[in-house]
């Protein structure tokens, strides 16, 4: 087909899927190499006078306004969600703005209201800023780019690379209700099914977490790809076996019912208030509890567990109703609806 | 609008009993038997609730030529791809063809090198399409079975009345009884009985399948797609088998009537008339594609856009042909997870949601 020098990037390259991850480590990764970066956790880990987390997120949501959120709330709670991942406090934000030429001024006043009082409910501030406008069509609407700053408290220790056999596999709540939120109000796929995104920032439910227990080992959003992909990259960070059990995954009915009608599996889609948590089995319990009491983890649930690998390769099964197992495959491409 | 019945028929003691019924009738049967699930719904099913693996060893499940963007030869593919590059158009598609292999490049790189490609979920968002942009030509992809040609028939029907002259299609329909009885007639394909499509027959009503069983003798019982409307369609499978009987039953009761659905296949018949496809892996078979009538040749893509594919082939190497028509499973395939993989595939069946290889591939490997 192509050979290597005409090729181009396509949409399946930022999909969170296979494709993006040989991009970030065949592309970004081998010529920006270091040992920070090379870790690729959700925020990069930095000694100095402390620990800090640091991380930068940039977000291009179509539409721009959807139920349950809008890009400003989502970019601000995507960053803030990848510093509590590492079990950092938040704290401060930076925002750049690429805004197409015609943009509303009233939309952006809104998108900027909103991250004003995602801000206030993550407590952190929003501490530098830039604005670029580009010509009509040389972007789609909005554009926002945030990064951010936290500081991991003393003792914690998450990483994407510490899930150990004898864990359990914890999910905060309803999976899959971002992205089908999304899907819903693409052009193409409107139907009348009422869908909300979950976008909200976890800082506070993982500080309970972490007051809960000291064996939290591994902390992921699944946002790109969802709970599929960032399952297999904990299995493959990890090296371990995960097996998740197929009727103890939480989702809302209605993201079941749109997903059935789209083909789409709920696993593979992404969420922005939910995270996955790998906790030694002993203490499972007390995090749960904690989980449960705070408002954005009352259906919070044990799915699976984590195992030895088995073969060479670490991979991620699910227990199925029958009994048997079946593959998780990280997602592939974009998520598209199926024909019939 | 929930869908709470769902969990009804995945509930584990249900399908968990089924299965034990299912082991005492083939136990009382008595003998391997290999039945064909025509539909790629069917075989998505089997592999995402692991229902193969936990099946008693003497009943082997083959899947058939039932995934529509599978069957599409190559030279469809590639005129599709070849007018979505035209200046002036926008191709518009269900979303599963976005990443099948042409000959040359697919949509998703077509889309790459500046071709306005857009996705769609139902026809009649295409039609919108067409009247959003009225200086651009709209081609849609008609693919599919009689599942979705009533719905492309229904939006040509609607451009047609309502002049909306910037609205094609190009249709690679086909139709499933005719495909059956070809395979059939395939000498090495030693199948004991089909798990016929719920959905296509929810259209064409069961009495499509009489030749089959008649003529071929073998057992045919109409699926719903949950492990228990499968499960239990085995069941009834099996039972046939041991009585030595060859008949048309229907399982999928909520979703199928006797008569079919006789509006959609009349709007079918008003807007296509048959023609001779080419099916990828079962050759060309006479009368088993649906062509756009005269009436309707204003908005037939393929009469107003002249493209040149002959360069146009089938993937070398690639098994597709063998394991959509049930001789070989994607395991047999050399390509098979090593040069060909959802990332980078070489035939359809490894990116269709519902294709074969895809099955395997995401869940059974």
């Amino acid at each position: 087909m192509n050979s290597s020098d005409n090729k181009r990037i396509l949409l399946a390259h930022g999909s969170g899927g296979r494709m993006t991850h040989d991009l970030v480590e065949q592309l970004f990764g081998k010529q920006l190499s270091n040992p920070i970066l090379d870790r690729m956790d959700d925020a990069a880990v930095l000694e100095h006078n402390g620990r800090l987390a640091f991380t930068v997120d940039s977000h291009v949501v179509s539409p721009v306004f959807f139920p349950g959120g809008d890009i400003g709330r989502l970019s601000l709670t995507g960053t803030v969600n990848d510093l509590a991942m590492m079990g950092a406090t938040p704290l401060y934000i930076s925002a750049g703005f690429i805004i197409e030429e015609g943009f509303l001024m009233d939309n952006l006043s809104r998108i900027v209201a909103s991250m004003r009082d995602a801000a206030l409910e993550a407590g952190v501030t929003v501490v530098a800023g830039d604005t670029k406008v580009v010509e009509r069509g040389a972007a789609d609407g909005i554009f926002i780019t945030t990064s951010g700053i936290g500081s991991i408290p003393e003792g914690v220790r998450i990483s994407c690379s510490a899930a150990k056999p004898g864990d359990v596999v914890i999910v905060s709540g309803t999976v899959g209700d971002h992205g089908a939120a999304i899907l819903s109000k693409r052009q193409g796929i409107n139907f009348d099914i009422q869908l909300e995104s979950d976008c909200a920032p976890l800082g506070g439910l993982v500080e309970d977490m972490l007051s809960a227990s000291e064996n939290i080992h591994v902390l992921r959003d699944p946002t790109r790809g969802g709970v599929a992909a960032v399952l297999n990259e904990i299995a493959t960070s990890s090296v371990v076996d995960i097996e998740i059990e197929d009727d103890r995954i939480p989702y809302r009915s209605n993201v079941r019912a749109a997903c059935e009608l789209l083909g789409l599996d709920p696993l593979l889609l992404a969420n922005e208030g939910k995270l996955v948590a790998f906790v030694d089995a002993d203490e499972a319990g007390l995090v749960l509890d904690a989980m449960r009491r705070h408002r954005l983890g009352g259906d919070a649930a044990v799915i699976g567990r984590v195992d030895a690998v088995e073969t060479s390769r670490p991979r991620v099964c699910v227990r199925t109703v029958l009994g048997s197992r079946r593959i998780l495959a990280p997602p592939t491409g974009e998520q598209l609806p199926r024909i019939c | 609008m929930p869908l709470p019945y769902l969990d009804d028929y995945r509930q584990g003691r249900l399908v968990r009993s089924l299965m034990a019924k299912l082991e005492e009738r083939t136990a009382v049967l008595n003998r391997p038997v290999r039945i064909m699930e025509v539909c790629g719904t069917h075989t998505m099913a089997i592999s995402r609730h692991g229902i193969r693996q936990t099946l008693p060893e003497v009943l082997g499940l083959v899947s058939g030529p039932g995934c529509p963007v599978c069957v599409t030869a190559n030279a469809d593919i590639d005129t599709f791809i070849e007018m979505s590059l035209q200046p002036g158009v926008i191709a518009a598609t269900f979303g599963d063809m976005l990443r099948v292999p042409g000959t040359k490049i697919g949509l998703a790189e077509a889309r790459g090198r500046g071709a306005q490609v857009q996705i769609v979920y139902s026809t009649l968002d295409s039609l919108q399409l067409a009247r959003d942009n009225p200086e651009e030509t709209v081609i849609f992809f008609g693919i599919g079975f009689e599942t979705t040609a009533p719905t492309v028939a229904a939006a040509l029907v609607e451009a047609h009345e309502t002049g909306l002259e910037n609205f094609m299609v190009l249709s690679a329909h086909k139709t499933v009884p005719r495909a059956l009885s070809v395979l059939c007639q395939t000498p090495d394909l030693a199948i004991d009985a089909f798990l016929c499509p719920g959905h296509v027959t929810a259209i064409i009503g069961p009495d499509a399948y009489l030749p089959v069983a008649q003529d071929s003798g073998l057992p045919c019982v109409v699926a719903g797609f949950e492990p228990s409307d499968i499960l239990q369609s085995l069941i009834m499978l099996t039972d046939q088998l041991t009585d030595e009987r060859a008949e048309v039953e229907v399982q999928y009761q909520r979703g199928v009537r006797a008569d079919g659905n006789p509006a959609a296949m009349a709007l079918i018949d008003r807007v296509f008339e048959p023609t001779d496809a080419d099916w990828r892996g079962l050759g060309v078979i006479p009368g088993s594609g649906l062509t756009i009538r005269e009436q309707y040749a204003a908005h037939d893509a393929a009469r107003n856009f002249e493209v040149d594919v002959s360069y146009s082939h089938e993937p070398k190497g690639c098994l597709c042909g063998a394991i959509l028509t049930g001789l070989k499973t994607p395991p047999d395939c050399p390509l098979f997870a090593g040069a060909c993989t959802p990332d980078h595939a070489v035939g359809p069946c490894m990116v269709s949601s519902e294709g074969t290889c895809a099955a395997y591939f995401l869940y059974e490997t």
